[in-house]
């Protein structure tokens, strides 16, 4: 087949181009690759929530806080506030972050026609980047159900998200969440910094494209 | 000078951009953007400089390593549910793409991707009779408008909103459209989301491959991304062989320093990483075809390799002064601005594009912005050596440029000859000097000179003669070994 | 101490002027000046167009003229940035090994004029006094290949009765880029424009720098166009002594 031959031309090619002898394995040599970036938080984590909101609001994003325990009674405050009615979340959800009093839509290997049907979504979020106003959105099942976001489609479809971060979950800078969702490294990871934007006319910052336009994010302490 | 061999040449490609005042002010408008929201981004990172040098120290070991990893890579996709390919030439990824998508749809869905562009993806789609739809709403802009892209990042930058109004009208029938960037962005949003819903293919290209996980990234901000990598029965990514990064852990790097050089941002709304085919989520049949496409040329010039190190981020074109003037359209090339002018007469062979490594005044700009570090002006200076060298026999010999060369060194070769032609100089000019007692129009190559700018004469005496009549003494004699 | 000055090729037959009054300024400072006869040029123009192998025996010449002298002025940062960026690679291109070796005792010894006076004399004040309004250009390669940073700024800041004017878009080049002048000439002419805008809303009566050869290109719009500012080398700014500071003839 050619692809076979394609295949051993490139990498020949590739060989005979790095022919000079090598000192080092390729392992060897990338763990002597310089890394004298930041890689640790300087700061404690209320200073890092509160960076985090800062980030997330420079994005266009809305920012609520809750306590422990109040998750629930938050949640139904905002979606009340969002006006939104037909909301979707993974089946793995935390069952008691649901309010009563609205219905919710679980995830069922729903069509993307009936994810479009929906206003909006509910999720978890696996890690949250302080520094960068990042929402981290993996679903392996090594995760606790708090962190699951459910497969891709749903933090897309829908024009809605609301994500809930425990502080845990909360690091300051990027290295960090690599360190945190190396175990999940297989896994589809999204990251997530505001509503989905473009600046492609004329360079002027439009929030909501194709991804959600509305990005709500509840901090639980 | 080596006159390429197709395509306008730089300067006078250059010429009809530099009148268009319109086009003009729109680059320089995009470019002063996203400098500004560069600089600011990147001035509130302490650790920058050191995030470069990782990055360019981890460009480097991949491309040292880059077959072993690529090997890593294909067996780790491979193992995930991945399909891999191999092309060595735009026809064979054309191929394969088309055979893959041919039978399925059609019409496929696109991400934005250079090297789709480089190989020329969409017409050879199109001859299959397979519609290519772009959903990046630039790239969607300038395909509807027939045009090509004129930035890395930003494709669209030399159109205004009034221009797209005017295009989306008359494309999209929407004859009351306002020209609000608001409303136009709208107008793509309601007219891709069915395609979104419905086309079973999608096409992209790739920011990264991972070779520890045989994973895959991509960095975006629309979502029109997420929605082409998620929704669709089939992906199929295409790939330059030089995207490879050696770990999942390097992305901490590349993800670091690549949103904030190329729009400004501290992290672009939407990075995706996936790895082969995840079941029940997103597509359920994955191939990446890796392109060759005279990459392992480049490779091959110890000089000029580190353009292999490009992530492809456009801040070398928003720093550039020649590309703030002419735009991207002037660089003939899918790539314009710096990169271009060094990437793309390699992927040539060096055959076309040779008027690129001149279309640059050797600022240093692009050098100082690039994330990875790649010391441009040091790579334009080697292309435009192999340009001269490679210079058919006669022209290396006879050429008016090497003559002048050989001449100019063969003066400076011996003070007195250089006495006796600042000598010669100071008496031929008078043929030159106008009534303003400057010089405002030289012959031949030199004309270029005069066409805007006046030149002083030489004065009546170099400084050697001055030092040497002040003091004999404190001068130091001829040292015997130079003429 | 006694300084070799390097003239610089285009300085010695179209700028006598600025060695003029390198040697003034050094002289005051109570330093001794020669001028090694036999030099020419550094082969940056032969280098960067792309004849490397034309640039070899200027590189050779340089570096033999220049062996036994300890302090190398050159005022022209982009002829120290070809010393200083590409010597190295050029010996080790050319296989020579001791050309190598004496490229590696050469680089430290050469200065440009004002990195010379501040980093190795450690004088800013250098006794000059230049009643004018003067604005500031960063060449590309003061800027970004010698880093000099505020140092052209820290000299001319003692200068007495001198007012500074800050040039908008500081970074951006002034299009002259050596053969690119010509070769491109209609967007160097361009990019010209836009820099000439920036010193005329400075509305300075000179416009200084560390290399003629930005100011030639500046100069040569000026005079075209017949513009009031005008361009001085900042040597001789440092050299003025009020009286002495009126513009030449040559360059109104
Ligand atoms: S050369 Fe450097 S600055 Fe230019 S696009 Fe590539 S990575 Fe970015």
């Amino acid at each position: 087949m050619n692809d076979a031959i394609a295949r051993t031309e490139i990498l020949a090619r590739i060989r005979s181009a790095n022919a000079k002898p090598k000192t080092m394995s390729a392992v060897d040599d990338w763990k002597a690759l310089p890394r004298q970036y930041r890689q640790q938080s300087t700061r404690d984590l209320a200073s890092c929530i509160s960076l985090l909101e800062d980030r997330l609001r420079d994005y266009g994003a809305g920012v609520h806080r809750s306590a422990r325990g109040q998750v629930s009674a938050g949640i139904a405050a905002i979606l009340r506030q969002r006006n939104s009615r037909q909301v979707l979340v993974p089946a793995e959800i935390d069952r008691r972050w649901l309010p009563q009093q609205f219905a919710f839509v679980t995830d069922t290997d729903l069509s993307h026609g009936e994810l479009d049907a929906c206003d909006g979504v509910l999720t978890g979020c696996s890690v949250a980047i302080a520094m960068t106003g990042t929402l981290g959105l993996c679903h392996a099942d090594g995760l606790a159900p708090e962190q699951r976001a459910g497969r891709r489609a749903l933090t897309l479809v829908p024009d809605y998200h609301l994500c809930v971060v425990e502080s845990s979950s909360v690091v300051e800078t990027v290295p960090q969440a690599f360190e945190a969702l190396e175990p999940y490294k297989g896994q589809p990871v999204t990251f997530i910094s505001g509503p989905s934007a473009t600046a492609d006319i004329e360079m002027t910052r439009i929030q909501g494209v194709h991804g959600p336009r509305v990005l709500d994010v509840l901090i639980v302490d | 000078m080596a006159a390429p061999n197709s395509a306008a040449d730089f300067p006078s490609a250059a010429l009809p951009l530099l009148r268009n005042v319109q086009l003009r002010d729109n680059v320089r408008h995009a470019t002063d953007v996203i400098q500004r929201k560069r600089s600011r981004v990147v001035g509130e990172m302490p650790d920058w400089e050191m995030l470069r040098d990782s990055a360019q120290r981890i460009r480097e070991h991949t491309m040292e390593y880059l077959a072993d990893y690529l090997e890593q890579f294909e067996q780790n996709c491979t193992a995930a549910g991945g399909q891999v390919h191999w092309a060595r030439n735009a026809e064979e990824a054309n191929r394969i793409v088309i055979k893959l998508a041919q039978n399925a749809t059609a019409s496929v869905i696109k991400i934005k991707s250079m090297t789709t562009e480089e190989i020329g993806l969409n017409r050879a789609l199109e001859a299959a009779g397979i519609q290519p739809v772009e959903t990046d709403l630039a790239e969607l802009i300038v395909q509807q408008s027939h045009d090509r892209p004129s930035h890395i990042v930003v494709p669209a930058l030399h159109i205004n909103r009034h221009q797209v109004r005017d295009l989306f009208a008359r494309t999209m029938n929407l004859t009351q459209l306002t020209d609000r960037a608001e409303d136009l962005t709208e107008a793509a949003r309601a007219y891709l989301r069915q395609k979104f819903l419905q086309t079973p293919v999608a096409i992209s290209g790739a920011n990264f491959l991972v070779a520890e996980t045989g994973g895959v990234c991509i960095v975006e901000s629309e979502g029109n991304g997420r929605m082409c990598l998620t929704l669709p029965r089939t992906l199929i990514a295409i790939a330059g062989i030089d995207k490879v990064v050696p770990r999942f852990r390097d992305l901490e790097v590349m993800l670091q320093i690549l949103p904030r050089s190329a729009t400004g941002e501290r992290m672009n709304p939407y990075n995706s990483i996936w790895t082969g085919v995840h079941p029940g989520d997103g597509p359920q049949e994955f191939h990446i075809v890796l392109l060759d496409n005279r990459r392992t040329e480049i490779l091959r010039d110890a000089d000029a390799r580190e353009t292999l190190h490009c992530i492809r981020c456009g801040a070398c074109q928003n720093a550039c002064p020649v590309y703030l003037q002419t735009g991207g359209h002037a660089y003939n090339s899918v790539y314009a601005g710096p990169i271009g002018a060094i990437l793309t007469p390699q992927l040539a062979l060096m055959r076309e594009g040779q008027s690129l490594p001149y279309a640059s005044s050797l600022c240093g700009a692009c050098y100082e912005v690039c994330p990875v570090k790649i010391n441009i002006p040091e790579v334009l200076i080697h292309l435009r050596g192999r340009i001269v060298q490679q210079q058919p026999q006669l022209q290396r010999t006879f050429g008016l440029e090497a003559i002048a060369m050989r001449f100019a060194q063969w003066l400076f070769l011996s003070e007195a000859r250089l006495r006796l032609a600042q000598w010669i100089g100071r008496m031929a000019q008078k043929l030159f000097i106008g009534n303003s007692g400057w010089i405002e129009k030289l012959p031949g190559m030199l004309g270029g000179w005069t066409r805007t700018r006046d030149l002083r004469p030489m004065p009546p005496q170099s400084f050697r003669a001055w030092f040497e009549k002040r003091s004999e003494s404190s001068t130091v004699r001829n040292q015997g070994k130079y003429e | 101490m006694r300084i070799a000055l390097f003239i610089t090729c285009y300085n010695d037959t179209l700028f006598p002027e600025t060695g003029i009054a390198v040697v003034r300024v050094l002289e005051r400072l109570g330093h001794t000046v020669d001028f090694p006869a036999a030099q020419t040029c550094c082969g940056q123009m032969h280098y960067n167009t792309g004849y490397q192998a034309e640039a070899l025996p200027l590189v050779r010449r340089f570096v033999e003229v220049f062996r036994e002298h300890d302090v190398i002025c050159v005022p022209s940062s982009s002829c120290v940035a070809m010393i200083r960026e590409h010597y190295a690679k050029i010996a080790v291109a050319s296989g020579d090994l001791r050309l190598q070796a004496d490229v590696t005792t050469l680089l430290p010894r050469v200065y440009e004029f004002t990195e010379l006076l501040v980093h190795r004399l450690n004088v800013d004040d250098v006794g000059a006094t230049y009643p004018h309004r003067v604005t500031y250009h960063a060449s590309c390669h003061s800027l970004r290949s010698l880093h000099l940073g505020d140092v052209p700024l820290r000299l001319l800041g003692k200068v007495r009765g001198i007012e500074l004017v800050p040039l908008q878009k500081l970074d951006q080049c002034c299009g002259f880029g050596g053969t690119f002048a010509i070769k491109n000439a209609d967007v160097s002419g361009a990019m010209l424009e836009d820099k000439l805008h920036c010193i005329e809303n400075t509305q300075a009566e000179v416009c200084t720098a560390c290399d003629n050869s930005c100011l030639m290109h500046l100069q040569g719009a000026i005079h075209r166009q017949r513009k009031a500012v005008r361009t001085e080398h900042i040597a001789h700014i440092l050299a003025s002594e009020g009286g002495s500071a009126e513009p030449r003839k040559d360059t109104v």
